[in-house]
């Protein structure tokens, strides 16, 4: 039943804690620590708690040489240019961190039990690695890809070298040691754009930039002054479910 | 083994807590019956679950899914035809269903509609005009009209307050309103919502090619409203986040906001929450139900006896029930023999992104049901003579909202990352739109619902199983609307438009509409249907079976209007009929 999961409150230093655990067991045994890991998530199932927010800078899920990949990776998905920042310095590969170490990472909510024989594209996702053995698996094997490829680690690649590799991520052109490969791709867009544009709260979307550079005023709940301004554009802040920056309470 | 604790009796038990126990638990205890509702989910309410001061929040709600039911406690296995093997569904995607109290009555766009009374002979209305159907499609007739759910429809739409405007009133046909319309008695309780910029565009574009554009009609308030129970809701404040949400400001109607402030009161009604039914339970007869077993968050397994049972619970749920409670005879894809679980169905949706130079419309303004819709293609509104397929849709241009994760709408050869894909997207976000086609599904033969062989549930329960894909019909139907939206598109004066056609088989993952119909139908025997006209069993005469699962094939539209309206017909003939004299009512 849902309420079986209510045990416990959230707590940051216990999370912190156990994350460091799951950084040194990972050299042993990466799913045994993938277990082991804190399963609560931001919010409880069924209460309606505000959510806690994401705080620290120490990745919990990834090791450094995950954590090393993945800053680059989510680059190529969201690179910085003149338009604004790219997806790490926004808080993407920090958003994913927390993602992965927790509800999410870990099909909480998903059915995950056999048989698991291989489905059809329109049966959606039929592998039994979670999200989080999912993007460990594959960030393992694309080192390896990159290494044979190009004797090199991804993160040490040229940005055009990067690219490429993407390009045959998306090509499906990667062995990804049995993960599945458009699986994998599917969820890393996502994934990247979830963290790009979700609220702050999450660890990405830093000072609510992607909102800005497309003109989204956030969390707001009353536009009825703008309804009937046909075309003019609504230079409104954005505002996060944390606020925003104009109404913080002066020091 | 688990002991099974018996519990007093009551005079009529709703499994489920959605839209249709609230509606029949208000007016059954009308009549001072005793009323129990038994909810899997959890108790929500507005000011506590959804309030304005974390209710936008894209990530936990549709993206994490925290008021959907979860897989991983209640899912269906899938396959596109009888010669696959299904699979369970792992995680959400094409369908949302809720679990907890209001069910997906919460997190519904608000997009109330009735459906046109050629829809509801669709058969013999199709078969007169177009001649005999090929033998592959089971569509059947409802067994009741339009004329006859009229003022039910009617009765909901005061409940929620809909904002619309009348298209045929008493016969009239009124200016601005939807033409096709079938005939109403009076007026929406609210005037239509106001428009945002692109959907003005997309009617002044259908005005301009001869087609009938009108305002959607919307349970979401564009005033304050006082509903007949006394309940009040709010004008919207077009935040945005409706659909897949719940609304924080008591602007879009649900359980919560028109009818449970009044019900919950009442000593004759009580709700058990974290009660969930297994199975309903029947006499040595089996022509009888006596009650229903649930468990409850414990794992503790309850007898809970009833005089009369009604089945609320979502549409493929109840079906579920019916098949794990050997209620009816399951349907056989082969002979076409059996009632349970036939002529599932869903719908069709493709749709047009119109792109402008120099226009901002600020999608994040928006409303659930905010929209302009053309009814010119939908049902039999137009001459299907050389189309070879019956039916239609709506096309419609809804504002829902800006919510960047999900809407970011880019043009036709943009590439899915990298710098182009972010310079298209920040580009466009604001002068972007899309229009909507929203296409009818026949029932089909090969589309059906049964007990799946290998996986189970959390309970140990044989999983549904859900065996569906487009077919032939839909397909030449939805390209068609797809044509006629792009044509509306070019004419909206775009820089460019793009076209996502339906392709393909039906996939399990992308979210398509939480419009899922068939598999307890109605009907006008016991051979073709397992409820009659007031939803009643034709096996078991004190159970009732509620939602979409009773449409005979789905519609152009979305079924929320509907299902209240069958529910609303079926409190009244249980009131005024069955409860002085139980047993068969036709």
């Amino acid at each position: 039943m849902m309420s079986t999961k209510k045990s416990g409150n959230h707590n940051f230093n216990r999370r912190e804690f156990l994350g460091a655990m799951v950084v040194t067991s990972s050299a042993t045994g990466i799913a045994s620590a993938v277990q082991a890991f804190d399963k609560k998530e931001m919010w409880q199932p069924d209460r309606a708690d505000v959510v806690t927010p994401v705080r620290g800078d120490k990745y919990i899920f990834f090791t450094d040489d995950e954590a090393a990949l993945m800053e680059k990776l989510v680059d190529c998905i969201i690179p910085p240019d003149e338009l604004g920042p790219g997806a790490h310095q926004m808080g993407v590969t920090f958003f994913l961190d927390r993602q992965l170490a927790g509800d999410y990472g870990h099909a909480y909510s998903w059915y995950m039990q056999g048989p698991w024989p291989e489905g059809l594209p329109s049966q959606g996702y039929q592998t039994r690695l979670t999200p989080a053995m999912l993007y460990r698996s594959a960030i393992a094997a694309i080192d390896k890809y990159c290494v044979n490829t190009y004797k090199n680690k991804f993160s040490t690649l040229s940005i055009s070298e990067q690219n490429d590799v993407v390009s045959a991520l998306e090509n499906q052109q990667v062995d990804l040691d049995g993960v599945p490969r458009k699986t994998f791709f599917d969820r890393l867009l996502q994934n990247v754009t979830e963290g790009y544009f979700s609220d702050p709260i999450y660890g990405g979307n830093r000072n609510m930039t992607a909102w800005k550079m497309i003109g989204f005023p956030g969390a707001r709940y009353n536009y009825r002054a703008y309804v009937t301004k046909h075309g003019e554009k609504i230079s409104l802040a954005p505002v996060g479910i944390m606020g925003g920056p104009s109404w913080k309470a002066k020091a | 083994m688990s002991t099974v604790t018996k519990l007093p009796s009551v005079d009529v038990l709703l499994v489920g807590f959605g839209w249709t126990a609230a509606m029949l638990g208000q007016e059954l205890t009308e009549t001072g019956l005793k009323v129990l509702a038994l909810e899997r989910g959890a108790w929500r309410d507005t000011s506590t679950d959804f309030a304005v001061t974390f209710a936008q929040d894209e990530l936990r709600y549709y993206w994490r899914g925290a008021l959907y039911e979860q897989p991983s406690q209640s899912t269906l296995t899938f396959r596109n035809n009888p010669n696959q093997t299904a699979l369970p569904m792992r995680h959400l995607g094409s369908f949302l269903p809720a679990t907890g109290v209001g069910g997906a009555g919460i997190h519904w766009n608000g997009q109330c509609w009735r459906f046109l009374p050629s829809d509801f002979v669709a058969r013999s209305h199709n078969e007169q005009r177009y001649g005999r159907l090929a033998a592959e499609y089971s569509v059947q007739d409802w067994d009741i009209s339009y004329e006859e759910l009229e003022p039910y429809y009617d009765k909901f739409e005061y409940l929620c307050g809909i904002s619309g405007q009348a298209g045929n009133l008493q016969g009239r046909i009124q200016k601005g309103g939807n033409p096709f319309e079938g005939t109403r008695q009076r007026e929406y309780p609210n005037p239509p919502l106001d428009m945002t910029y692109g959907p003005e565009l997309f009617r002044g574009a259908a005005e301009r090619l001869g087609l009938h554009p009108f305002a959607c009609p919307a349970a979401n308030m564009s005033r304050a409203y006082v509903n007949p129970l006394g309940v009040e809701l709010a004008p919207c404040t077009y935040c945005g986040f409706c659909e897949k949400y719940g609304c924080g400001n008591y602007s879009k109607s649900s359980p919560q906001t028109t009818i449970l402030p009044v019900l919950m009161r009442k000593s004759n009604f009580e709700l058990r929450t974290h009660a969930n039914v297994m199975k309903v339970l029947k006499d040595s007869t089996g022509k009888r139900a006596t009650g229903v077993l649930y468990v409850d968050a414990q794992g503790r397994e309850w007898e809970q006896p009833a005089d009369l049972v009604i089945l609320c619970a979502y549409a493929q749920h109840n079906v579920h029930l019916l098949l794990l409670s050997d209620i009816g005879k399951p349907y056989d894809p082969v002979s076409g023999k059996g009632v349970i679980g036939k002529n599932y169905a869903y719908q069709i949706v493709s749709s047009v992104d119109v792109f402008f130079k120099d226009k901002i419309l600020n999608p994040f303004v928006g409303a659930g049901a905010l929209g302009v819709a053309i009814d010119d293609f939908n049902g039999d509104n137009f001459d299907h003579k050389g189309l070879n397929f019956i039916g239609g849709g709506y096309i419609a241009l809804w504002n829902t909202n800006g919510r960047p994760i999900e809407t970011h709408l880019v043009p036709e050869g943009t590439p899915k990352w990298g710098a182009k894909w972010k310079r298209a997207v920040i580009d466009n976000y604001l002068s972007s739109c899309s229009i909507s086609t929203h296409g009818g599904v026949l029932a089909h033969r090969e589309n059906y619902l049964d007990l799946d062989p290998t996986y189970t549930d959390v309970y140990g329960r044989p999983m549904l199983r859900m065996t569906f894909d487009f077919h032939d019909n839909e397909r030449r139907l939805s390209n068609y609307l797809t044509d006629r939206a792009a044509e509306i598109g070019r004419a909206m004066q775009p820089r460019e438009i793009k076209i996502n056609g339906r392709d393909g088989a039906y996939s399990i993952i992308p979210y398509q509409t939480t419009h899922n119909t068939g598999g307890a139908i109605m009907g006008n025997h016991p051979e073709n249907s397992a409820v009659n006209r007031y939803l009643q069993s034709w096996d078991v005469s004190n159970l009732f079976v509620m939602g979409a699962c009773a449409f005979p094939q789905n519609a152009g539209y979305n079924p929320t209007g509907t299902v209240a309206a069958l529910t609303y017909h079926a409190a009244d003939v249980i009131k005024n009929r069955y409860l002085k004299r139980p047993g068969p009512l036709a």
